[in-house]
This record gives C-alpha cells, sequence and structure tokens, in this order.
C-alpha cells in the first residue's frame, strides 16, 4: 500500500526549493530525447507544462477535449494574478504572500509548497510579459495592479477583466512554438478514460478519440494530470460546460489518493439563478469588490416593497441600509475572503433579507465608486464585466446596482501531492487547480492562475527530471502489453454498458438531481445529518443513474452525450466522497463549513471554529475497490514558518 | 416564446447534410441561445433521437468554443457577443431561425454544427510567439509600455479565434483573426524582435490553408464579437510590405 510521504527537503523554509534544486537528479538534454511525457490538459498549468517540458528538450504529448488548446477553462479567469513582486511599494513580500495565502487557506495547506509559490511568484509575471501578454499599465508605463479579497497590499496583476485569457494565449504561443518545433505533439478532442500502470508505474493512457469514437492508446515514461477542478459536481457552477472530475477520479481508482474532496470554494459574487433551464451561473470577478460595496436593506418592507418592485433599491437612503461586511468586518469590509463573504450572504438571505423575487441575491453597488472615480474610470476597470452583466440580466449596473449571489466555483481539494507534485502513485504527476496543495482549505482569489502556471513553469519541470532520470535506459513503452488490453477493455466495457441501458431519463437529469443534493446538503453549511441523508442520496441517484439513463448516437462518432455521461457517471461517485469527507472533518474551516463547529462566545461569536487539536491534518482518501469505504489516510500538518491561529477579519 | 428552428443536420465530414426542421416553445426570453439548444436537445433524447451537435464550452464569451450562423450571421443578429451570450429575447415570438455551422473550406464539418477549425491552430503555429525558453526573462518592469500601447495591443490580443470573421467573409478569408495576433506583437517592444519573421510566416501558412484573399468589405469587423477592429489589418499589411521589401 501506498504510504504518505510528503518529501519535503531539508533546510530552512525560504532555502528548501533552492536546496531541493541543488540536490535533485538531472536528465542531461541528449536522454531527454529519449523520454516521452504525457500531459493532461492544455489549460494554464498544462499548457505552462507542456511549453516548458518541450523547450527542455523531452518529448510531450498534450491532450485535451476542446477543439484547440486554447480553449481550456483558464481561459475564463477574469480577475487577475498575484505576485509578490512589492511594484507599489507597500511592504509586500514572499513572505506576506506566503503568509496571505496560509492565513486565506485557513491553516489547512501545506507550508512548504505554499512558500515556493509564493517565491516564484514574481518569475511568472517576468515570464509573461516575456511572452507578450498585455497587463494593464499605469501612466509612466509600470505595471499595473490591483487588491484582490484576504490581502492588504496591492499585489494583482490583470489583464482588464481577460487575465485568464490572455495568460493562457501566453502558455498557448509558447507551446505553438514547440509543436511547431517538434518537440510538443498536440491531440486535439481526446478524452483521457485511464490511465495505464504498469510495474506500479504509470506508463500511458487510454483516450477516446472524440470525432472518431475510437480507444486509443499511448505510452509516456511519465504522466502527468492536468485536468482542472470539479466544480461542476454542484451542476449549476462558474466553470466551462465541460469540465469534469474524470481524469482525476480514473487515476483515484488506480491508486492516486484523493485529498480534501470537501473543501469546494462557493464565489460570492456570481448572478443569481434566474430559470429552470439555466446551463451555468456566471461568475461577476472579486475584483469588482475592490470598489463595490455590498448591501441588503435594514427593513423587511423594503424588502417586501423591492420583491414586489414597488421600490428601487436607489431610492433606499443610505441610513436604510446594511453594509453588512462592512458592519461585521470593519478590517477588511467587503475585501473578506471568499468563503467568509459567501456565508454572509447566505445568512442575509436565510434571514429574509435577499432582493430578487426568490430571495437569493444580494447588491453590489457601484454608485460609492462612481461618484468618487467618475464613470470613465469605472468603466477601464470594469467595463466588460459591466457589460456581461447587463447582456446577461438586461439591467446597466452603471445605473442601478447588480444582484449577485454566491455559486460553486472553484475546488481547493485535488488529488494529493507531495512536494514535487508527484502523486501517491510514482511516476504519476498533478498539477494545477487538479491537485490539492496550495490553497488550503479556501483558495484567495488571484492565486489559482499564479498557482497553475508556478507548477507548470517551474514547479514540476524541476522535479521530474528526478523521476525520470531513472528511465533513461527503459525505451519506448510498449502499448500492446496485457495492462494496456486490460484497461483499453475495461474503457470499452463501460461504454458498451452505458449503451445498453437505453433508459428513458438524459444525462442532464440526473446531474441537475445531483447538484441539488450537493448544493443543499454539500455546500455552503454542511451538519451532520443533512450529510448522511446526502450520502443516501447520492447513491439513490447513481443506482437509478446507471437503470435509467438513455444515450442516444453511436460509440463510433462524435457524441457529446456519451461524453456527458461517463463525465457524470464519475460525479456520482466523487459526490460520495465530498459527503463521506465533509462527515469526516467535524470543524469548520475555510470554505467548510459545519454547522456543529461555530465559536459560543466572545468577540467571534458565530465565526466558524477550526478544531486544529484533532483536524490539523490532509485527509487523503484511498480507493479500496467498488462498493467499499475508501480508506483514510493523514497527513498531519505542521506550521513552523508561521503561527497557527484563528483567522480573523474583523 | 415559441419558435421554429430549421437546423443544419450532417451525420459526418463525408456524408450528405440538410436542413431540418424543429419546433420548441415555452422558452423564457432570459434563456440563452444555447440553452434553447439544450431544451431541443433535451427532447430529441425523451424521443430517442440523435441530439444535435454543437460546440460550446465556456458559456462566458471568451473560449471561442461557440460557432453558429443563425438567420444569416456569425453568432446571430446581436452585435459584440458571441452565441453563448446571445438570449432568446433578441427574437421574435414565433420567429423561424435558421441554424447553420461557421461555413468555410478551411473549415470542415465534423458534426451537425460543429466544425474543424485546426486551420487556426497551423496559423499561430507559424508565428504567433516570442522565441524565448522559460526561466530566461529579465524583470517584468524592465519593460516599460505606455498605458495606451498597453491597451491597443490588448484590443488585438482579444481575439477568441472563433472564426466568425471568416464565416462572415465572401471570400472566407482569415485576414482578421490572422492581423489581431500579428497586430498584438508589432505593438509590443517585445514583439519587435521578429516581427519580420513572423509576419511572413503566419500570412503564409494562412494561404496554404486556402483562406481566401481579403477584399476590404469589411463584413468580418461587423460579425466579430470582440470588436476586433478593420486597423489591425491595415497594421499586417504595413507590418507585411515592410517585411517583404527586408525580407
Ligand atoms: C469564471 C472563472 C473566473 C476565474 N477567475 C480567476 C482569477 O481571476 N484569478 C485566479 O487566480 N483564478 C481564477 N479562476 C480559477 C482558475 O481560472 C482555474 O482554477 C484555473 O484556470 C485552472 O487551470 P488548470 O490549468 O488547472 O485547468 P483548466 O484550465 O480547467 O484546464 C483543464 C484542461 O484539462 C483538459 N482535460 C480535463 N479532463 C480531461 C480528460 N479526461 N482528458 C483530456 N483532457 C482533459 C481540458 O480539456 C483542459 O485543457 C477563475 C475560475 C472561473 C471559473
Ligand atoms: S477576429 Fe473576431 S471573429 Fe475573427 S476569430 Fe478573432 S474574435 Fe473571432
Amino acid at each position: 500500500m501506498a504510504k504518505l510521504d510528503s518529501k519535503i527537503p531539508e533546510g530552512p523554509i525560504e532555502k528548501k526549493w533552492e536546496n531541493y534544486k541543488a540536490h535533485t537528479n538531472l536528465v542531461n538534454p541528449s536522454n531527454r530525447r529519449k523520454i516521452d511525457i504525457i500531459i493532461i490538459g492544455s489549460g494554464l498549468a498544462g499548457g505552462a507544462a507542456a511549453a516548458t517540458l518541450g523547450e527542455a528538450g523531452y518529448n510531450v504529448k498534450v491532450f485535451y477535449f476542446q477543439d484547440s488548446p486554447r480553449r481550456a477553462h483558464s481561459i475564463a479567469a477574469q480577475g487577475g494574478i498575484n505576485a509578490s513582486k512589492n511594484y507599489q511599494n507597500d511592504n509586500d513580500s514572499d513572505y506576506r504572500l506566503f503568509y496571505d495565502t496560509v492565513k486565506g487557506g485557513d491553516y489547512r495547506g501545506r507550508e512548504e509548497n505554499v512558500y515556493r509559490l509564493a517565491q516564484l511568484s514574481g518569475n511568472i509575471i517576468d515570464q509573461c510579459v516575456a511572452q507578450g501578454v498585455p497587463f494593464a499599465r499605469e501612466y509612466g508605463g509600470t505595471l499595473a495592479n490591483r487588491s484582490f479579497g484576504g490581502a492588504q497590499v496591492s499585489r494583482t496583476f490583470y489583464a482588464s477583466g481577460a487575465t485568464g485569457q490572455q495568460l493562457l494565449l501566453g502558455a498557448y504561443s509558447s507551446m505553438n512554438r514547440q509543436i511547431k518545433a517538434g518537440s510538443v505533439k498536440s491531440y486535439n478532442r481526446h478524452e483521457m478514460l485511464d490511465v495505464v500502470i504498469v510495474d506500479g508505474k504509470a506508463r500511458g493512457i487510454i483516450a477516446r478519440n472524440l470525432i472518431t469514437g475510437k480507444i486509443e492508446r499511448f505510452g509516456a515514461h511519465a504522466v502527468v494530470v492536468a485536468s482542472g477542478g470539479y466544480g461542476n459536481v454542484f451542476y449549476l457552477s462558474t466553470n466551462a460546460m465541460n469540465c469534469n472530475v474524470t481524469a482525476a477520479w480514473k487515476i483515484y481508482k488506480k491508486g492516486a489518493f484523493f485529498a480534501n474532496p470537501c473543501y469546494t470554494q462557493i464565489h460570492p459574487t456570481c448572478i443569481p439563478v434566474s430559470g429552470e433551464h439555466q446551463s451555468k451561473l456566471t461568475l461577476m470577478s472579486e475584483s469588482l469588490r475592490n470598489d463595490g460595496r455590498i448591501w441588503v436593506p435594514k427593513h423587511k418592507e423594503d424588502v417586501e416593497a423591492i420583491r414586489e418592485g414597488k421600490l428601487k433599491p436607489t431610492e433606499i437612503p443610505e441610513e436604510n441600509r446594511d453594509y453588512y461586511l462592512e458592519r461585521r468586518y470593519p478590517a477588511f469590509g467587503n475585501l473578506v475572503p471568499r468563503d467568509v463573504a459567501s456565508r454572509a450572504a447566505k445568512e442575509r438571505c436565510d434571514a429574509g433579507f435577499g432582493v430578487n423575487k426568490a430571495g437569493y441575491a444580494v447588491y453590489l453597488d457601484f454608485a460609492d465608486a462612481i461618484s468618487r472615480l467618475g464613470v470613465e474610470t469605472v468603466k477601464e476597470r470594469y467595463g466588460n464585466l459591466f457589460d456581461m452583466y447587463q447582456n446577461i440580466t438586461g439591467d446597466d449596473p452603471y445605473k442601478t446596482p447588480m444582484m449577485i449571489y454566491p455559486a460553486s466555483h472553484y475546488t481547493m481539494g485535488g488529488t494529493w501531492v507531495d512536494y514535487e507534485t508527484m502523486t501517491t502513485v510514482p511516476g504519476l504527476y498533478a498539477i494545477g487547480e487538479a491537485n490539492f496543495s496550495d490553497h488550503g482549505a479556501n483558495r484567495l482569489g488571484a492565486s489559482s492562475l499564479m498557482q497553475c502556471l508556478c507548477d507548470g513553469y517551474f514547479v514540476l519541470p524541476a522535479t521530474i527530471a528526478n523521476y525520470l532520470s531513472g528511465d533513461i535506459h527503459t525505451g519506448s513503452i510498449d502499448t500492446s502489453s496485457a495492462e494496456f488490453d486490460k484497461a483499453a477493455n475495461g474503457v470499452q466495457e463501460l461504454i458498451d454498458k452505458i449503451f445498453a441501458i437505453n433508459g428513458t431519463k438524459s444525462v442532464d437529469y440526473f446531474h441537475r438531481k445531483l447538484g441539488k443534493v450537493m448544493w443543499d446538503k454539500v455546500g455552503l453549511a454542511r451538519n451532520e445529518k443533512g450529510l448522511k441523508e446526502a450520502i443516501e442520496e447520492i447513491k439513490e441517484i447513481r443506482a437509478a443513474f446507471w437503470n435509467d439513463v438513455r444515450v442516444p448516437g453511436k460509440a463510433n462518432q462524435f457524441n457529446n452525450e456519451l461524453e456527458k455521461a461517463i463525465r457524470v457517471a464519475d460525479f456520482l461517485e466523487l459526490a460520495e466522497l465530498m459527503a463521506i469527507d465533509a462527515l469526516n472533518r467535524k470543524e469548520s474551516c475555510g470554505a467548510h463549513y459545519r454547522e456543529e463547529s461555530v465559536e459560543p462566545d466572545g468577540p467571534q461569536k458565530g465565526e466558524a471554529k477550526r478544531n486544529d487539536k484533532e483536524y490539523t491534518y490532509v485527509a487523503a482518501w484511498e480507493y479500496m475497490g467498488e462498493g467499499k469505504e475508501p480508506k483514510l489516510h493523514k497527513e498531519p500538518l505542521t506550521f513552523n514558518a508561521i503561527e497557527l491561529k484563528q483567522r480573523n477579519y474583523k | 416564446m415559441d419558435f421554429t428552428l430549421k437546423i443544419w443536420r450532417q451525420d459526418s465530414a463525408n456524408a450528405q447534410g440538410s436542413m431540418k426542421d424543429y419546433k420548441v416553445t415555452d422558452i423564457s426570453s432570459d434563456t440563452s441561445f444555447l440553452e434553447m439548444l439544450d431544451v431541443l436537445n433535451q427532447q430529441l433524447i425523451e424521443k430517442g433521437e440523435d441530439v444535435i451537435a454543437f460546440d460550446n464550452d465556456c458559456r462566458e464569451g471568451v473560449c471561442g468554443m461557440c460557432s453558429l450562423y443563425i438567420n444569416g450571421e456569425a453568432h446571430g443578429p446581436k452585435k459584440l457577443v458571441t452565441t453563448c451570450q446571445l438570449y432568446m429575447r433578441s427574437f421574435k415570438d414565433g420567429q423561424t431561425i435558421y441554424i447553420e455551422p461557421f461555413r468555410a473550406d478551411a473549415f470542415p464539418i465534423v458534426k451537425d454544427l460543429v466544425v474543424d477549425r485546426s486551420a487556426f491552430e497551423r496559423i499561430q503555429q507559424a508565428g504567433g510567439y516570442n522565441s524565448f525558453d522559460t526561466g530566461s526573462a529579465e524583470d517584468a518592469n524592465n519593460i516599460l509600455i505606455d498605458k495606451e500601447t498597453a491597451a491597443a495591443a490588448f484590443d488585438s490580443a482579444e481575439c477568441i479565434g472563433c472564426g466568425a470573421c471568416v464565416a462572415t467573409c465572401k471570400n472566407s478569408s482569415a485576414m482578421l483573426f490572422v492581423s489581431a495576433k500579428v497586430s498584438q506583437f508589432a505593438l509590443l517592444p517585445q514583439g519587435r524582435i521578429e516581427a519580420t519573421s513572423r509576419v511572413l510566416n503566419m500570412v503564409k501558412q494562412m494561404d496554404e490553408e486556402g483562406f481566401g484573399n481579403c477584399t476590404n468589405t469589411g463584413a468580418c469587423e461587423v460579425e466579430c464579437p470582440k470588436g476586433i477592429s478593420l486597423e489591425n489589418i491595415a497594421r499586417m499589411n504595413r507590418e507585411y510590405l515592410a517585411a517583404s521589401l527586408k525580407g
């Protein structure tokens, strides 16, 4: 059985990465040509890794299900990317970024990984500027910054409201250069459906060609999973429609532990649900909280009048508004971390102060910012977000406050990895949102882009050689072995099984049902009773799926319904693990809020209460076989460079 | 709202395609165009028929997957939005809507409304990058770029690679798409170093992929969901001329 060794290097925290690099095994340039690396995913993490490993001279094969690598979900990130450059001279430093990230994650991340992330953050910006990423600039020509939730400094770099797009196009351009050079081979419209393990090592994958339906085999000396997050388990989320857990789930079933699945982030500022056919929720970037003020009416009469359309929010005078974040958290105000802001919105709406018809929305108001800065400045900062809002809702945010509500957005949980980003399976790596390591129980805004690029450009390329140095004499991997046969047959059987059901309900029907259970019982607030019910309900939906799902069309052609069925089948299994993990963690930490665990009294009364004595660990789950209980492994977390204390944003 | 839909159905690249009629009823005006197609597909599944294949992913107007030609316009009647950002309130109750794929010789049909845009990939691979290796960059603030220039480069870089420009152009020209990338780099000091080879290589690849010539009708700019301006084409022409004289 695999055991948890996080392989933290020796030395003081600020020297660990340097020490690691000084002592790690290398593969010399002429040998790199003999080594094949498979990367699942062309987002910021996968794209950056593919480009960099290609530059280093390895043979890289990159797989993704969209038609172009530029369409990975990273493209949709809006707000920005953090780095401890201290260009604003506001006392920022590697330590401060490290501190904010560990604290924002509610002390449930791995300290050493986070420190490295902060140390490398500045290099990412250098890299992107050299690529030609058109970041926003000041009049003097230097790079501009804005501030984001959970920080008191301005360290977020941005390109209007399309930062993810520009960063991804940067990684894409570097990758294209390697595709042209022949070191990276790109497989579009290919979905990885299993990893192949030979003699205990990851040696390749089975993928379905989404155009022909063919089940194809690919061998490699190492496999890197950069497949993104699993926020779509909630059905409605801010994630792209096709984001899914399949790659991470398939490797879980082949021995890679899955860590902290219950840590899922609900983003406070999304456009509220409006209708039953809604397919996704649109994020309004967190950067808006820099200048927007969040409020609900103080009085129920005003709420009623607003819901009935008799009163406009702009008609409510200042003294009758409850700027509840500023009231409860004066030090951070509207810039408290996401989990705090989301729960506060839910609290107000549950108490009956929600401002849309359904009662699940709060205001995000720019009137003050517009009078302070002028329309032009506000337009310059947020113009495309305002346009997007107006296009979707029909309301003009320059004239009336936006309505927002929390939605599933990001998953801190993911495949367990060590300091080298290797999973519990030798030769199998996980990077980007797909792994668990850096954000603890809650991710700060603008930190995912940083982590994805850090993993892809700097961490993985420096750590993978340590493993691959053992493979320079291996030769190319034979894909006709019994292990490949078995994995390929398994995928074929799965597809045959799905078509054989020929039931009466669509895949979406089951996904929507699952999403409702997850949102109600494994969402913003969780309790023992609800979680136990959720586990039973998930099992029922899963059984119904395998009994009654209908997938039209054929296996040997382009078939989006089949793709969805395979993904939802995996969500139906992951969902149960999320509930099991949430049930196990009888504390509130970060985004994981157990109603049973709140501060009973004192100045923090009612705020989430951590239980450091019993839960300062990473919960890494091992798959034990179908129908069996997963096994819990604990990686204890120790904090040496930072004092463990309760988060206080008051 | 109720709609009659006439949708292009084609089983595979080599199969014969044709327009087929469908009806959807009781659609709220707040439903997005793609959600309306979702509703239709759910009905088809219930009837045991094969769903209509169409590309989509982010549904936020930025991934560039969605590619529908609606009532004779790429991305439909509303300006400056992608198909996924089009809402049914842009249509009249009872209207007949024609839905076709983005058509061009360089974009073969995969199935129904899904097309193959890999020609765009090969153009980007021909020169859409700066040549330097990870880790060798200098401090970011060593390169000063004035605010306006950075903003102009951003405007060009906003292209989402959807192909609406090609589908709209009567010659199926890819000039707007290619010039957006050439311009982004031409405007930035980091991009000047390889400006000559970049424009020559990208244009050469564009020609090899079978895209048509640009005859300056400006139709592409009108339908581009990101408002990529014709100035990019003018800039690329200047860059190309300068590069040809040098080269
Ligand atoms: C709307 C929105 C806005 C955001 N804004 C910000 C922000 O401002 N700042 C910030 O820091 N973070 C932001 N985030 C979070 C951030 O964008 C993501 O966490 C990050 O981009 C994830 O990148 P990734 O490379 O890990 O995965 P993705 O970009 O999700 O890429 C996953 C890749 O894996 C491929 N893939 C997945 N499964 C398979 C499979 N089985 N077979 C083959 N290929 C597969 C996909 O095709 C894709 O190429 C935002 C997220 C959302 C949803
Ligand atoms: S130029 Fe406009 S229409 Fe053409 S691919 Fe880019 S975004 Fe699409």
